[in-house]
């Protein structure tokens, strides 16, 4: 970042939340960088930068958008890394539309199950299979074009109305970030949860990758994307996940139906049929896992013990876990130094959650909420429970710190290091690794004579790694094994130098294919720490980054096509003519040998066909994607949908709300009913929550603190001098604020920091909201209450990430009352808004002729007519100053015109209706009156999956699903066709069985 | 008490240390002359990673029998450049904080209050559980005949503030006993 000619940080307060990486920032000021902050507060970061550009929380699509709109029409993008890096010449399917033309939608929505099928977003295909490209840039169907038409209408005029962002405020920003993009100069744009928290959060990150690759700031020094993550290696934990739909390095867990068969688990991940990027060595990577986990007894004749792997189908995210607790489907719990009782959204949700479990192990270093919830927390201060009826087993066991323990953080930048042990634990508390290993150890002692197949996997398990000295496991061999080695032939047993030499045949193992090079040589490369004094700004001998230890990923893009760098001030890596090899500051993220005019003939077929200006080596075609034909659920093109609860209508599109965002209609997460919607003003304000420096995330590694409690003793609130004046709040006084979910009270911060914006011609006040504090929790020095109480749960479709940055509430002065009267209070606004399961919940919100156009265009061999469809229209109030009909809960029928009731949710990540086939279509009635009766999808979450049906969603359905988070890798796979076709038969069936 | 010297009368102290403020070695007592940082007292400077965000500020954790006694910011880093926000300069607290629990406890069912445990039975208590419930909420195919071979009645989360090396034994562990729901902190 410190090369950076212009930072611009959105989403995030860095300075406060990434204090000494904010150094970096301070740092390109000095060198005379221009430096800006979008936020809806003014923060120390703010203080910090050149300019503040206060924005509606939300609606930061329309700005970036806006940027990329201008950038295209004024000519301001990097002409010939854009012609050559990007994929801007493809054409894409002739069946293509988007939500220019649907109102909001892209072709190929389904609107019962609130999914798109992508099979209208591929590149069109010529004769010989290859795809057709347009170098001028000029037919209509190309990436360009199609780029151009998608964001004319976010103009700076729409920045005004939509983000309250005045003209000269949008023209500072672009000037800035465009004046400071090219050759000579790079921008570098930070974000954090501000952007990744939102219904639609991955799609801001696309929009900011658009405009980055429109400008040439990706692969270069200065340029790219930060996200700022939060957690000491919550990187790591992505990388070699604790994650449900990942397996190590990104490979997906195999779903049910899709991945039945080894062959195509390994064809999705990537093959050189589909691929020439990295991804094409899928099987190296695949069966290198398989031989590090169950070493002699994976073999070729087993397909590597392939079927050891148990599947997925559908969601298992924390949050539906949750729910499947409230149902009695969970037995135990494990929280691992997280705190879901303060630090999840719906905090009552969880809690109640965790009553209903019959075990809980709860590993950290002190007694926090998540551990005592059953003694002290907010229910029991309700009376709704009580210690004699909550029959959960809880143990709690001390766990061992950083200094306690040798082991590797991955941080934000990927780079791992490795921290070395100073002292030993104190009492009983102990280290996962150490805890993890023994209760592996229990569980296969307990196992050893069962002659059950399912155990075979747990007795089959390499386990054996070495004790010390002091009877704990030597980490250095959990990291050999992450790394890899080779397993017979010359090198047995050595380390693997780098993923490169992993082998699809079994004569290598490796954990993690990623990490591998971590400990090439035999040595411990992560814990390499020459002072930085002794080498250059790179600083390549401290840690080591995955992948190879490179710096800047896919940082051939430094240079230009013919590998001279863009400019002399930002050289990085280049092709050195002489040697035949590129070389540069930083490990070339390239065949090293791949000359720069090297051609290959064809599209895919893997690494080999990568030419010498396909800089996206992990991309399926090499090239940035401008347009994302596959990998996101909501759309190739990010789009501007408002947030669940936002009480503006979208000026954008008739489609309000992301159409494909999960929501949980359920009784205890309720939604404020939407903009323009009766009820909607019982909940006038914008909340958004963030962080402060002198705690961490839920309190329970700074609340325990006396320092860090002493610093920042009590949960306020902040909000400008209008709205305290208009509520009649006292500064430093209380105030209780009540969402949907929760009453919760906070001290007051009046501050100018906090402006009103004006949207639309409506004063729209936010309210901030810092999050760490608790109520409970033995031994805490501060406690309060907890601002994640308020939120509701509704997710991005791609990553199930709940959206906090944009919450609906009201705030009036004073404490909040006491014991039972607290759920009193909230229920009273609840009632007064008229809540019910379906408020706020609708999907589709645009004209029934967009609808039917975009499922005739995606998925039906005959297109539908608006007369199949019994249409709900939504009133939208005696303020609803927009025209158009509302949809939702619409009878829907297929092509065969068979007739199909929409029933229970079943598919728990996606909230996908399930269609059954019925004796008659039934009407629906009107969304916006719900009260009156159901509309649509009534039936809670799970509660089909209650009732013991598990496995019966079809989650799977969708290939693209598997493996979605899989940031920036190339996804081509995803859309096969054997795939899809093995899957409509499996839905066939499914519905013929019932 | 030592004996009163009249060159140690203040004025002449500030006049022979050149210390013209008054605020240097002239007003410094002989406790804080003989008060060494416990940096320099250390037998030992270990080399870490500050364990808050994901900034990854190098550390020096200085120990004395066996004991951390100071976290300052590594200099050598070229990340974090010797600095230390607020938390990362608490974090001899997270060693030492007399809130800090440091033996097993277990609750009951319907129990008011803790008792304590020893680990090993705590360890097989939780073993037997993990089988009890693997077993409970086995599920060997779905309702066609896929297989999933898995169990639904465990679940974790928790990850993003311990090692990559712990993650993995995690993540090998639980899949291996077909246990599916882990999550982190990375979803949220």
């Amino acid at each position: 970042m410190a090369n950076a000619d212009c930072i611009v940080i959105q989403g995030s307060n860095m300075a406060e939340c990434h204090p000494v990486g904010y150094q970096w920032v301070v740092e390109a000021r000095l060198r005379g960088a221009k430096v800006i902050h979008v936020d809806p507060r003014f923060t120390r970061t703010t203080a910090n930068a050149d300019k503040h550009v206060p924005i509606r929380a939300g609606s930061d699509i329309v700005l970036l958008g806006a940027l990329i709109h201008s950038v295209l029409e004024q000519d301001l993008f990097f002409d010939e890394y854009v012609r050559h890096y990007t994929n801007a010449a493809n054409l894409i399917s002739p069946d293509y539309q988007g939500p220019e033309d649907l109102e909001g939608l892209f072709s190929g929505y389904d609107p019962t199950t609130h999914t798109y099928d992508n099979a209208t977003w591929q590149y069109e295909l010529g004769d010989d299979g290859e795809p057709i490209v347009d170098p001028t840039l000029e037919h209509p169907r190309t990436v360009f074009q199609i780029l151009k038409r998608h964001y004319a209408r976010y103009t700076p005029e729409a920045v005004e109305t939509t983000c309250g962002i005045k003209p000269e405020d949008f023209d500072y920003l672009l000037r800035s970030v465009t004046e400071n993009s090219g050759r000579d100069r790079t921008t570098c744009f930070a974000y954090a949860v501000g952007w990744t928290q939102h219904s639609l959060g991955a799609q801001f990150i696309r929009t900011a990758s658009i405009l980055q690759l429109l400008l040439g700031n990706m692969g270069r020094p200065g340029g790219g994307i930060m996200a700022l993550r939060g957690h000491a290696t919550i990187q790591g934990s992505t990388d070699i996940p604790t994650l449900f739909n990942l397996l190590p390095g990104y490979l997906p867990m195999p779903s049910a139906v899709v991945h039945d068969d080894f062959q195509d688990y390994v064809r999705g991940v990537g093959s050189p049929d589909t691929q020439k990027g990295f991804w094409s060595n899928g099987n190296a990577y695949t069966v290198s896992l398989l031989k590090a986990w169950w070493g002699d007894a994976a073999t070729e004749d087993n397909d590597f013990a392939y079927h050891y792997l148990p599947r997925i189908n559908g969601a298992h995210g924390t949050y539906q876990s949750a729910v499947r607790m409230l149902e009695g489907g969970v037995d135990g719990f494990f929280i691992l130094g997280q705190n879901p009782a303060v630090g999840s959204a719906n905090g009552r949700m969880q809690r109640m959650a965790m009553s209903h479990l019959k075990w809980l192990v709860v590993r950290d270093f002190s007694l926090i909420e998540s551990a005592t919830w059953w003694k002290d927390g907010p229910e029991i201060e309700s009376g709704e429970l009580s210690p004699e009826e909550i029959d959960t087993e809880v143990f709690f066991l001390p766990a061992a710190n950083h200094t306690e323990k040798a082991g590797s953080f991955t941080q934000t930048q990927r780079l791992v290091q490795w921290r070395f042990k100073a002292v030993d634990s104190p009492g009983q508390a102990q280290s996962e690794l150490d805890f993890f290993h023994a209760l592996g150890v229990k569980l296969r002692e307990r196992l050893k004579d069962s002659d059950d197949p399912r155990d075979r996997p747990l007795l089959d398990l390499t386990w054996d790694y070495p004790i010390d000295e002091h009877g704990e496991v030597d980490v250095s061999a959990v990291v050999r094994e992450i790394n890899g080695f080779h397993i017979g032939g010359d090198r047995d047993g050595e380390a693997v130098d780098g993923f490169n030499e992993l082998r699809a045949d079994g004569t290598t193992a490796s954990g993690c294919w990623i990490y591998a090079g971590v400990y090439a040589g035999g040595e411990n490369q992560a814990a390499r720490k020459k002072p930085r004094d002794q080498q250059d700004e790179t600083a390549l001998d401290w840690g080591w980054a995955w992948p190879a230890n490179r710096r800047i990923l896919y940082n051939r893009a430094s240079a230009d096509p013919a590998g001279v760098p863009w400019s002399e001030r930002k050289r990085h890596v280049w092709w050195d003519a002489d040697a035949g090899r590129w070389t540069g500051r930083d490990v070339p993220d390239f065949p090293a040998d791949r000359a720069p005019d090297s051609t290959s003939e064809s599209a895919y077929g893997g690494t080999g066909s990568l030419r010498g200006d396909d800089p996206f080596v992990m991309q399926a075609d090499g090239k940035g994607w401008l347009f994302a034909p596959t990998g996101m659920i909501d759309g190739p093109l990010p789009t501007h949908f408002e947030p669940q609860e936002s009480t503006v209508r979208n000026p954008l599109y008739s489609q309000q709300n992301n159409p494909t965002r999960v929501t949980m209609p359920r009784e205890d997460n309720l939604s404020a009913p939407g903009a323009g919607l009766p009820g909607s003003e019982v909940y006038p304000y914008v909340f958004t929550t963030y962080r402060l420096t002198e705690h961490h995330t839920a309190g329970g590694m700074s609340r325990w603190l006396p320092y860090l409690s002493e610093l920042q003793p009590e949960m306020f609130c902040e909000v400008s001098p209008e709205l305290a004046e208009e509520v009649g709040l006292e500064p430093y006084g209380w105030a209780t604020i009540v969402s949907p979910r929760a009453a919760i009270e906070t001290r007051v911060l009046v501050t100018k920091r906090m402006k009103p914006l004006t949207i639309a011609g409506r004063t729209i006040h936010q309210i901030g909201l810092p999050y760490h504090w608790g109520a409970g929790g033995d031994g805490a020095v501060v406690q309060g209450d907890s601002a994640n109480d308020l939120l509701g749960i509704t997710m991005d479709p791609n990553v199930f990430i709940q959206a906090s940055k944009s919450v609906a509430g009201a705030i009036v002065p004073g404490r909040r009352p006491r014991g039972p009267e607290r759920q009193d209070l909230v229920d009273k606004f609840r009632a007064e808004a008229g809540l019910t399961e379906e408020s706020g919940n609708q999907h589709a919100t645009v004209p029934v002729e967009a609808i039917v156009a975009s499922v005739g265009a995606g998925k039906l061999a005959e297109p539908l007519a608006a007369d199949d469809l019994a249409v709900a229209y939504g009133p939208h109030g005696p303020d609803c100053s927009c025209d158009t009909p509302m949809v939702d809960g619409a009878d829907f029928r297929r092509a065969e015109q068979k007739a199909y009731t929409t029933v229970t949710t079943t598919d728990d990540r996606t909230g996908r209706v399930d269609i059954l086939p019925g004796a008659e279509a039934v009407a629906e009635g009107p969304a916006g009156q719900s009260e009156d009766g159901p509309a649509g999808e009534t039936t809670s979450g799970g509660t089909e999956e209650a009732a013991g049906t598990e496995g019966s969603d079809d989650g799977s359905s969708d290939p693209s699903k598997a493996g979605h988070v899989r940031d920036g890798a190339g996804d081509g796979t995803r859309d096969e066709a054997p795939e899809d076709a093995g899957n409509d038969s499996r839905n066939d069936e499914r519905e013929d069985d019932r | 008490m030592a004996r009163f010297s009249p060159l140690e009368w203040p004025v002449f102290r500030q006049f022979r240390s050149g210390d013209t403020t008054g605020r240097g070695p002239s007003v410094t007592s002989a406790k804080t002359r003989a008060t060494k940082p416990r940096t320099v007292t250390s037998d030992a400077v270990v080399k870490s990673v500050c364990p808050y965000c994901a900034v990854g500020c190098g550390q020096n954790v200085f120990v004395r029998d066996n004991k951390v006694v100071q976290i300052e910011g590594d200099p050598d880093s070229p990340i974090s450049r010797g600095r230390l926000c607020p938390k990362g300069a608490a974090s001899e607290q997270l060693v030492n904080s007399s809130t800090r629990i440091t033996e097993v406890l277990y609750r009951a069912p319907r129990a008011k209050d803790w008792q304590t445990l020893d680990l090993e039975t705590a360890t097989d208590m939780i073993a037997d559980r993990f089988l009890e419930a693997r077993r409970k909420h086995w599920q060997d195919t779905d309702e066609f005949g896929s297989p999933l071979r898995r169990t639904m009645g465990i679940a974790s989360l928790g990850g993003a503030t311990i090692d990559n090396e712990e993650n993995y034994l995690i993540k090998k562990l639980f899949t291996a006993a077909g246990a599916i729901q882990i999550e982190n902190q990375a979803r949220i």
